[in-house]
């Protein structure tokens, strides 16, 4: 997905090539406007939707309905869901793409593939393993009822499904390959002569590791965190299938959405809007920041390109060729 | 890579044993838990369940809804991919930028939006169904949510292809006299081809497997009921074993289409430099 960074090349063809080589420009605004019609359809239309229909009803109303205390605390659930699966994801990730890029080793194709493989399972069905696993009738589900936890003189029972834990087992699994699949071609792509001129002028592994290889992959590790993030907090339906729908406890702000939703009230119809407003601008953050990292990196690109330009076929800037 | 005959990089031990840490507990345990639990079913009790009526219904439903999603995808995503690398227009930064918003918006946010956009007085749906067009809770709408959510796909793998291919192609065939529709059917469209087929199969992939958008914009009434739903119904009945069935034959099928999505992708990038 990074590295749309050949615009330039194709600019200048277009100048060049009149003959033959396009379309006459009626043919041409009549595709473009069919694309933007397209677009307009269905992507501007739904996003407008989205504020138009949460402000319908007044900015009172949309301010009530996001510090309804049910809403507020679907909110804090997705922070907390959020700010436990992404940074194991990302602890996760960073070893991965460590070991996969910077080493060789058997199965390594095999081992990719695997780390790829929650991004082919519905949702639904991903929800579905862990109820399988901690379910009441699941393999550790009765253990786990008959294993309460003692803690200070009290027992807990400790519950997966329809519980938290539950809630972020399905994101973590859902959202397992984005930070690895974004790093393990950019660490493959930076080789691994830095690392080795640092580990020979005496840096530790960890020092080699925080000021050669991190600050070389920075920009790919952002990127996987917050596609990671938006898909986190985002995540419908194999939170779904865990979680229960207690409301105000096991609600996370998409699930909070659907319960507003099937209120069938205008007023819960407006507030379901309200809640999904601030999912909607995530999801825009998330791709101006993901823009302008596209951006900073086909500029980083450019750079080293113009740096490198004598002696073109410097090894380190050859594509990665064993990713996928 | 020419570089790794001697690597004295640290660290190898450490990364993977994490690595396989998590992917044990994450997804080979609960992937292992499934399929030991299909096992466990016999062979005519599973059959069964994965082929009742209703299930029969929910699948076809499913493919059919998915596919003509993904068709839609090919038609716009071609269009749209091929506008945005071939041609300059205001605002196309804009759009360029904007084809990932299915991917980063969640779905059920989309579904949201969608259900009331087509809902009798919603944005389109006043216009539409008056002309007899009922989007929302039909099987229509259900291709409606299905092609906003898998509209990146087409877009970002045909536009890499279109941005590399070699004018000098097209040249030539115009010197040779093909009008600009004969270069494009015999001379591009190939090239484009394997790309084209990949996007589809992705788009087809993600469609199969997607719940959130389509629940919001489905009546889920017996007709209406995607096999994501359906599995999602059994659960609540507490019916385990329906669940399990449905979503093996789910995940059967996820896997077939991963595996042709991999020989597809080989295709395609052969005809990439």
């Amino acid at each position: 997905m990074a590295g749309n960074v050949k615009r330039k090349v194709i600019g200048d063809s277009h100048r060049k090539s009149q003959r033959g080589t396009e379309e006459s420009p009626v043919v041409k605004w009549v595709l473009i406007s069919i694309a933007l019609a397209f677009c307009l359809v269905f992507l501007l239309l739904p996003l407008a939707n989205v504020f138009a229909q949460a402000f319908g009803q007044g900015i009172k109303a949309y301010l009530a309905a996001l510090t309804d205390p049910d809403s507020l605390a679907a909110m804090r659930l997705t922070l907390l869901v959020a700010a436990i699966s992404v940074p194991l994801n990302v602890i996760f990730g960073v070893c991965a793409a460590w070991a996969i890029a910077k080493f060789n080793f058997r199965g390594k194709s095999l081992l990719i593939t695997l780390i790829d493989l929650p991004f082919s399972v519905s949702p639904v069905v991903a929800g579905l393993m862990f109820v399988v696993l901690f379910g009441t009738n699941g393999f550790f589900g009765e253990w786990l009822q008959d294993h309460p936890l003692h803690l200070f003189g009290r027992e807990y029972a400790i519950k997966i499904i329809f519980a938290i834990p539950g809630i972020v087992l399905a994101t973590m699994f859902v959202t397992f390959p984005f930070v690895a699949r974004e790093l393990i071609p950019v660490m493959q792509a930076t080789g691994t002569e830095q690392e080795q001129a640092a580990l020979t002028l005496g840096a530790s592994g960890w020092t080699t590791f925080w000021h050669v290889t991190l600050p070389s992959v920075k920009w790919g590790l952002v990127y996987g965190i917050i596609l990671c993030n938006a898909r986190a907090m985002g995540e419908f339906g194999a939170v779904s299938v865990v979680s229960g729908h207690i409301i105000g406890q096991t609600e996370t702000m998409p699930l909070r959405i659907q319960g507003l939703y099937e209120g069938g009230t205008a007023a819960s119809g407006s507030a379901a809007f309200a809640v999904a407003s601030l999912l909607a601008l995530l999801a825009l953050v998330t791709l101006g920041v993901k823009t302008f990292l596209e951006w900073q990196q086909a500029r980083e690109y450019e750079l080293a390109q113009q740096a490198l330009a004598p002696v073109r076929q410097d090894p380190v800037f050859q594509k990665p060729e064993d990713f996928r | 890579m020419a570089t790794r005959k001697f690597n004295a990089l640290p660290g190898f031990g450490l990364t993977m044993g994490v690595t396989v840490f998590f992917l044990t507990v994450m997804v080979l345990i609960p992937f292992a838990g499934l399929v030991v639990r299909a096992c466990g079913l016999n062979w005519h009790e599973f059959w069964m369940l994965a082929t009742n009526a209703r299930a029969l219904d929910a699948y076809k439903l499913t493919f059919g809804a998915s596919f003509f999603a993904a068709i839609a995808n090919v038609i716009f995503g071609t269009l749209l991919a091929w506008v945005l690398v071939r041609y300059e227009f205001p605002g196309r930064r804009f759009i360029d930028a904007m084809v990932d918003f299915p991917f980063a918006l969640p779905t059920a946010v989309a579904g949201l939006t969608l259900a009331n956009m087509f809902a009798v007085n919603g944005w389109l749906g006043k216009y539409l169904v008056p002309l007899g067009l009922k989007v929302a809770f039909t099987p229509l709408g259900i291709v409606v949510a299905l092609t906003f959510v898998g509209m990146p796909f087409v877009v970002r793998t045909l536009q890499p292809v279109l941005e590399h291919l070699e004018r000098e192609v097209e040249e030539a065939a115009a010197t040779l006299g093909a009008g600009r529709m004969r270069t494009f059917v015999s001379v591009i469209a190939p090239t484009l081809l394997p790309s084209i087929l990949t996007g589809f199969a992705l788009a087809f992939a993600r469609a199969i497997g997607e719940y959130g958008s389509v629940v919001f914009i489905s009546s889920n009434l017996r007709g209406n009921e995607i096999a994501p739903f359906l599995i999602m119904l059994r659960l609540e009945q507490y019916d385990y074993t329906g669940a399990i069935a449905l979503a093996v034959v789910l995940l059967v099928f996820s896997f077939v289409l991963l595996a042709i999505i991999n020989v597809l992708e080989q295709w395609a990038s052969r005809f990439q430099s």
